[in-house]
């Protein structure tokens, strides 16, 4: 596990004196420092590169810049980038970025719009060595070539790839019916699925996308988000995803950099540092967590689902998700509350052991976070000070997290 | 026979002019109009003005400055000479030489815009999708300045057939080989041949209505795509 590295900016200082060594090939490691009139972008951050990592900020916080910079296409950008040990960027380096084994999806699709979507699925598929010779039928293979250490140029046939077919991305996408249609008479949603199927048809080892869905109405990100969250499921291409929705952060995300003007001011995995109590880091307007859970059990009586998760059941309303699925849990602090004895009745229907890791300030002097540890999964609760004196709550103590709501995303 | 002789002589040579103008300019004003579009250089402004300057120049004086460059004791006419060419004025490749510098500009400018117009997104979006620059060029720059060639071609084309001040300048008046359809229409009127005068100003008219309608008529079209 590479991502307590990757913890927080300054324990990035740490790991590159220890462990750094192992950590480097499986580390996307960024260095860069752009100054724009009235816009600084400093970074230096190590990233895993597995799973989502969420570029998260609102607008301006350059997390757009970061991910340009990595993709090479901020000239203007000094620094070191280097991806699983090889090195793509640094002073005396500069892989241009159709070197780069890179897929990239951008705000909006910016498909070709001289080409049909076939052409457009093709022009990267066709460019990309070993696009077209690789398989076209049937599961992704693990071509593994760990073979050659890496040179600073040869980004492309080196280390492990995950191949992908042109024919996957167009299934995985749902894009078959369209393939001769014109850019310009695709939907919105449609053109960003093709977006995502092109940039992910030239076997990319490492896919950025800029704020996929920010372009589209709450109905096309409704219908682009599951494709999304199959991509999250079934590949192992690394994700660099830029957003400032709290939603689709919580939905996809397994690793968070947080960014504010230019500067990167939380980075970890998605739920250690959403219940950091140091600094509060908010997706949407409330504190809280989320966590991965599997469906287990469905009352049809009382129209609930039982979710194992962390170790422990949780009950939460019927959203219709089959036995079995894997769903994310969003609780929020303010839903969950504490108690010492968890005898009597209550209309609370989880309350599930939890111990106290620590306490800290909340957004109004009157209430307190306190961070609980379930079955190993971080969980925040808010009370009042007063409570919390009358409860006589400390660190390492044993209680019950009542959970009075837990929403299925 | 409705049109002389010289006339349909005169013509055809106009034709030509404008052809091999117009080749040669897709080929040398394409890369300036490129960079124009895409550099951001202090010097675009410069070469910027300097592409347009024969859009504001009499003919007569860039034709003059052509003779003179182009004559035996100017830099371009000693080095012809001395390459074993000759000297340019005078001929039909004197013509061609002044009338790419003469019609420059349009082609230049609506090239330049349609590049313009393309924006860099696609690029990048092409650069992600492995290709170099050159491809970049040839696979997305070009099929998406389309539009903008064709109104290049065409304006380029019209405007060399329709060049006078220029071609007396450098060319002078000698049939078949620099006398084009301008300056035989400028013959008859000078001889007061005004029936000759009026054919081939009326060919001249028309040719230049359908060049126009052609561009107009594609344009609407070229915005929808």
């Amino acid at each position: 596990m590479n991502e307590t590295q990757a913890n927080t900016n300054t324990a990035a200082a740490a790991a590159a004196a220890a462990g750094a060594e192992t950590g480097m090939r499986s580390q996307i490691e960024a260095r860069f420092r752009v100054a724009w009139p009235g816009f600084t972008l400093d970074v230096d951050e190590r990233l895993p590169a597995r799973g989502v990592t969420a570029l998260f900020g609102h607008s301006g916080s350059g997390k757009t810049t970061l991910l340009r910079c990595i993709a090479g296409l901020e000239h203007a950008a000094v620094g070191r980038l280097s991806f699983k040990g090889s090195v793509w960027q640094d002073a005396k380096t500069w892989v241009p970025t159709h070197r780069r084994p890179i897929g990239y999806v951008f705000q909006e699709a910016s498909l070709f719009p001289h080409l049909t979507v076939l052409g457009n699925l093709r022009y990267g598929q066709r460019r990309s060595r070993g696009g077209s010779a690789s398989n076209s039928l049937g599961k992704p293979t693990l071509a593994i070539t760990e073979s050659s250490a890496d040179t600073d140029t040869d980004t492309d046939t080196d280390s492990v790839t995950d191949r992908f077919s042109l024919e996957q991305a167009i299934a995985l996408l749902g894009i078959g019916h369209l393939l001769q249609r014109k850019p310009a008479a695709l939907s919105g949603g449609e053109r960003q699925r093709v977006g995502i199927a092109r940039a992910l048809a030239v076997n990319p080892r490492l896919l950025l996308m800029d704020e996929p869905l920010a372009a589209l109405d709450l109905k096309r990100k409704q219908e682009i988000l599951p494709y999304l969250e199959r991509l999250h499921d079934e590949l192992e291409i690394p994700v660099l995803y830029v957003s400032h929705s709290p939603d689709e952060v919580a939905r996809l995300a397994d690793h968070i950099l947080v960014m504010d003007e230019g500067r990167v001011l939380a980075s970890g995995p998605l739920n250690e540092t959403l219940s950091r109590l140091d600094l509060p880091i908010r997706l949407g307007e409330d504190a809280g967590v989320v966590l991965d859970g599997q469906v287990a059990e469905r009352d049809e009586q009382w129209h609930l689902l039982r979710v194992a998760c962390c170790g422990a059941s949780l009950w939460t309303r019927d959203s219709g998700a089959e036995i079995g699925a894997h769903v994310r849990l969003r609780i929020l602090a303010r839903d969950v509350s504490i108690t010492r004895d968890p005898g009597h009745a209550s209309s609370i229907q989880n309350t599930l052991p939890a111990t106290i890791l620590s306490l800290g300030d909340d957004s109004h002097p009157a209430l307190l976070l306190v961070k609980l540890e379930i079955s190993g999964s971080p969980v925040l609760a808010r009370v009042t000070r007063r409570s919390a004196d009358q409860l006589d709550l400390a660190p390492r103590q044993l209680v019950y997290a009542q959970i009075k709501a837990v929403a299925l995303l | 026979m409705w049109l002389t002789e010289t006339d349909l002589e005169a013509i055809w040579l106009t034709l030509r002019l404008a052809a091999v103008t117009t080749l040669i300019l897709f080929v040398v004003g394409t890369p300036v109009a490129w960079w124009l579009a895409r550099t951001r250089s202090r010097w675009k402004g410069p070469i910027g003005a300097v592409v347009a300057l024969p859009l504001v120049l009499p003919p007569s004086v860039l034709g003059f400055y052509l003779l003179v460059a182009m004559g035996p004791n100017g830099p371009v006419g000693q080095l012809t000479q001395t390459l074993g060419i000759g000297l340019l004025p005078f001929t039909f490749w004197g013509l061609v030489v002044a009338s790419v510098f003469y019609s420059f500009p349009f082609m230049v400018q609506p090239v330049q815009n349609a590049f313009e117009g393309i924006g860099d997104r696609p690029l990048e979006a092409a650069a992600t999708l492995r290709a170099s620059p050159l491809d970049r060029f040839f696979s997305v720059a070009l099929p998406l300045a389309l539009p903008g060639f064709v109104t290049a071609g065409i304006l380029t084309f019209a405007h060399t057939v329709g060049e006078f001040g220029v071609v007396l300048m450098i060319g002078g008046n000698i049939p078949g080989v620099t006398r084009v359809a301008s300056v035989q229409i400028y013959d008859y009127v000078e001889a007061l041949e005004y029936g000759n005068a009026h054919r081939l100003a009326a060919v001249m008219l028309v040719f230049s209505f359908l060049v126009l309608l052609a561009l107009y008529v594609w344009n609407p079209g070229a915005k929808k795509r």
